[in-house]
């Protein structure tokens, strides 16, 4: 979808910073409520901003999140520096899940971070190497 | 309508925070340990009856404007997830009770009903 980029930030995400996962989402969703984004949307937005920050924390070696607030759209790009998702139809089902034991004990890693991600964008993209994964997710407001 | 101050005084829970409005409105119950399932179902206003105290538990509860977080059985709360939720404004309940015990309460309350 074209649409003017009116506002624009990049958030950052480090690998393994459970201290501070959700802090970039509860960023995005201050920001949406500010500029009177409709409570719908913007929970969908929460939770599949969560689910990916989450998923870059625990199994990437951290990157990048950005918001592009549009006229009409708003896409949040989460892009990190590696090591890839192997096979990603297969991350993509609900209830698959690499994370390890320590993980799993915090109540994470139960395989739906990336259908959650799916079930909430109007549009979802994801492309993946050893060199890093990018997913694209698109709300339209 | 029941509020986080009803709530409290009915369950006799102990409140760990500062933060939170007394006069919150509970509009329903969840009771869930995995954190990506409650990320999925969770619905504004909900109290949420969980044995996790890390400190993504008031992220959770943040992004879904939960009512409260109510700790069953005791269970211990880092001081680091305690001074979080008193930021965020999430106020956090203890209670002796377990988990199964404190969703039948919350249901007598009509809760959710």
């Amino acid at each position: 979808m074209n649409d003017n980029v009116l506002y624009t930030r990049v958030y950052e995400v480090h690998k393994e910073d459970f201290a501070a996962a959700g802090e970039a989402s509860a960023r995005v969703k201050r920001k949406l409520k500010q500029i009177g984004i409709d409570a719908a949307i913007i929970r969908k937005i929460a939770i599949a901003s969560y689910e990916a920050e989450i998923n870059m924390i625990i199994h990437s070696y951290g990157g990048t999140m950005t918001i592009n607030i549009g006229e009409s759209s708003i896409v949040i790009i989460c892009a990190d520096t590696g090591p890839g998702i192997p096979d990603v139809e297969l991350a993509m089902k609900e209830g698959y899940s690499t994370a390890p034991q320590n993980i799993r004990e915090m109540g994470f890693g139960a395989g739906m971070g990336l259908s959650n991600i799916n079930r909430n964008s109007d549009n979802m993209s994801i492309t993946s190497s050893p060199e890093g994964t990018t997913i694209r997710m698109e709300f339209e407001t | 309508m029941t509020t986080i101050k009803q709530l409290e005084e009915k369950l006799e829970l102990k409140k760990l925070t500062d933060g939170g409005e007394a006069g919150t409105e509970v509009k329903d119950g969840c009771v869930c340990d995995l954190l990506s399932w409650v990320m999925a179902r969770g619905e504004e206003g909900m109290a949420w009856v969980t044995v996790q105290t890390h400190l993504n538990v008031i992220a959770v509860a943040c992004l879904h404007d939960f009512a409260c977080i109510i700790i069953p059985e005791n269970i211990e709360v880092p001081q680091s997830t305690i001074d979080k939720s008193n930021e965020e404004g999430i106020t956090i309940f203890s209670s002796p009770k377990t988990s199964y015990k404190l969703c039948c309460e919350m249901y007598d309350l009509g809760i959710g009903k």
